[in-house]
């Protein structure tokens, strides 16, 4: 079977503007979540959030800038530092260059914001951009344009489970011979009084606002909910003899992706994660690997009463009880669209650096947590392969395997 | 007091910097919007939203086909 192999790493995150100061910070245990300011929150049930720690304006041009939605400006971000990392160039086949790129949401900000100019201005006064800056595939082109992708530029759109989604596709096009590289992620950013809203209503969301640093606590017995943060992330995935021929550092093989959905419920997590559960056994059966092998789970584990022990039934069922897990939602908060990817870069750098980030505000595990957690300190450990996993509403399921190059 | 073509180029400078990033210097009456300017049709319907706010002239749809250079749009808001 063709090899795909992981040889760039982009993103921008609450915890940092780039990969290294991310993973800096993830290990180190910080947490990017504050109390929001702004006036449109403080009427909010939830009033905490996790947003960038680098804006956007601060790397694009000003221009540029007002014609992207938040969410394409930071898949631009992160998409570029990729390309940058992976050191490809304008030499590169662009027939055989493909982007997948998602977002849950997409530009739901503008959308909103091009509707109050709307109704207080009038038609004339709507931004000739607000199409091309709200439509969901928007990351995806603008990344696909920024590199002059001509492969297949995609969109894959499944809530939380967007960007894992994306790197199984990803992996999929190199697979079946339709591209050589890909640049693959995705991006959120919606942290808004609607969206917010939203989520409150479904009482999905954390409302610890006097204690904003603690409030995202998976696997903890007094998590109340997830907390929103906004980023994307990035990787160029390649098939292994292209990068090689090209002398590009490999990071890692992605060596089997599972894809599954649920047939439960529209929101609710099926408690047995019987289609999570299926999502990792395909990846696992794809890498033709023994599950022991897996040291490691980057979970999706987002804070939530339901999702975060039903997932830990699907790991221990699947991959067995010897794994040790971390949810880096416990700092970044939730990106939603973003977090598949940004947790995969986890899941690659726990590989190739041998440690596992903490899972912070694990004070009082759940008394059915049965697995090890890496709680509250970095984990040093020697992994073959690690697995991420990513759910999203809608009863969408996404398991990414990584092993060492 | 009538504006001045100087007046009405300024201004028009200014939109151009800001909705589309063209240098002030770029600026001329004989300047092309999409051929020197890179002001592609997006941003054209941004530069005529704000042209009409600035300088309270009415520019129809079907007129700004016809202002293909600074000095076209210079003249065509002289006249008001």
């Amino acid at each position: 079977m063709t090899e795909v192999v992981v040889t760039g790493l982009g993103a921008t995150t609450p915890l940092g503007g780039d990969v290294a100061s991310t993973w800096e910070a993830l290990v180190a245990g910080r947490s990017g979540v504050h109390l929001l300011q702004h006036e449109w929150a403080q009427e909010l049930p939830c009033r905490i959030a996790a947003e960038l720690a680098v804006e956007p304006s601060e790397v694009l041009p000003r221009v540029r800038l007002r014609r992207l939605d938040r969410s394409e400006q930071i898949a631009l971000v992160a998409a570029q530092q990729a390309w940058d990392d992976a050191g490809l160039t304008d030499d590169l086949d662009k027939e055989r260059l493909g982007v997948v790129f998602g977002s849950g949401i997409g530009g739901a900000l503008t959308l909103l914001a091009q509707d109050d100019i709307l109704e207080e201005s009038g038609a004339r006064k709507v931004s000739p951009f607000t199409v091309p800056m709200l439509m969901p595939n928007g990351p995806a082109a603008v990344v696909g344009l920024e590199f002059g992708a001509k492969a297949g530029v995609h969109a894959p759109t499944s809530a939380c489970a967007t960007s894992a989604e994306a790197i199984s596709w990803a992996a999929d096009m190199i697979r079946a011979g339709r591209a050589d590289a890909v640049v693959a992620g995705g991006a959120e950013a919606v942290i808004g009084g609607l969206p917010m809203a939203g989520f409150s209503s479904m009482k999905a969301m954390s409302t610890r606002n006097d204690d904003p640093e603690r409030a995202s606590r998976p696997w903890d017995r007094d998590r109340d909910g997830f907390v929103m943060g906004e980023g994307a992330g990035a990787l160029v995935l390649e098939r292994r003899d292209h990068a090689e021929a090209r002398g590009a550092k490999i990071y890692a093989v992605v060596a089997g992706s599972g894809l599954t959905s649920d047939g439960y419920d529209i929101v609710q997590p099926d408690p047995e994660c019987r289609g999570g559960g299926r999502a990792m056994r395909a990846a696992i059966k794809q890498a033709g690997i023994d599950p022991k092998e897996i040291g490691h789970v980057n979970a999706h584990a987002t804070s939530t009463p339901v999702g975060d022990m039903a997932e830990v039934k699907g790991i221990k069922r699947e991959v067995g009880d010897h794994v040790v897990l971390t949810a880096t939602k416990s700092m970044t908060g939730h990106l939603l669209g973003g977090a598949g990817a940004v947790e995969s870069i986890a899941a690659i750098l726990a590989i190739t650096e041998g440690v596992i980030p903490p899972t912070i505000n694990l004070e009082n595990p759940d008394p059915a947590l049965d697995l090890d957690v890496a709680a509250n300190e970095a984990r040093k450990v020697e992994l073959k392969a690690a697995l991420n996993t990513a759910f999203g509403f809608g009863g969408h399921n996404a398991a990414l395997l990584f092993t060492k190059p | 007091m009538a504006l001045s073509r100087d007046e009405i180029r300024e201004g028009l400078s200014d939109i151009l910097e800001e909705v589309a990033g063209v240098n002030p210097d770029d600026v001329a009456d004989g300047k092309s919007f999409t051929d020197d300017l890179d002001v592609d049709s997006l941003a054209m319907v941004e530069v005529v939203v704000a042209a009409e706010e600035k300088f309270g002239v009415k520019i129809p749809d079907d007129e700004v086909a016809n202002l293909k250079t600074v000095g076209d749009a210079v003249s065509y808001i002289e006249k008001g």
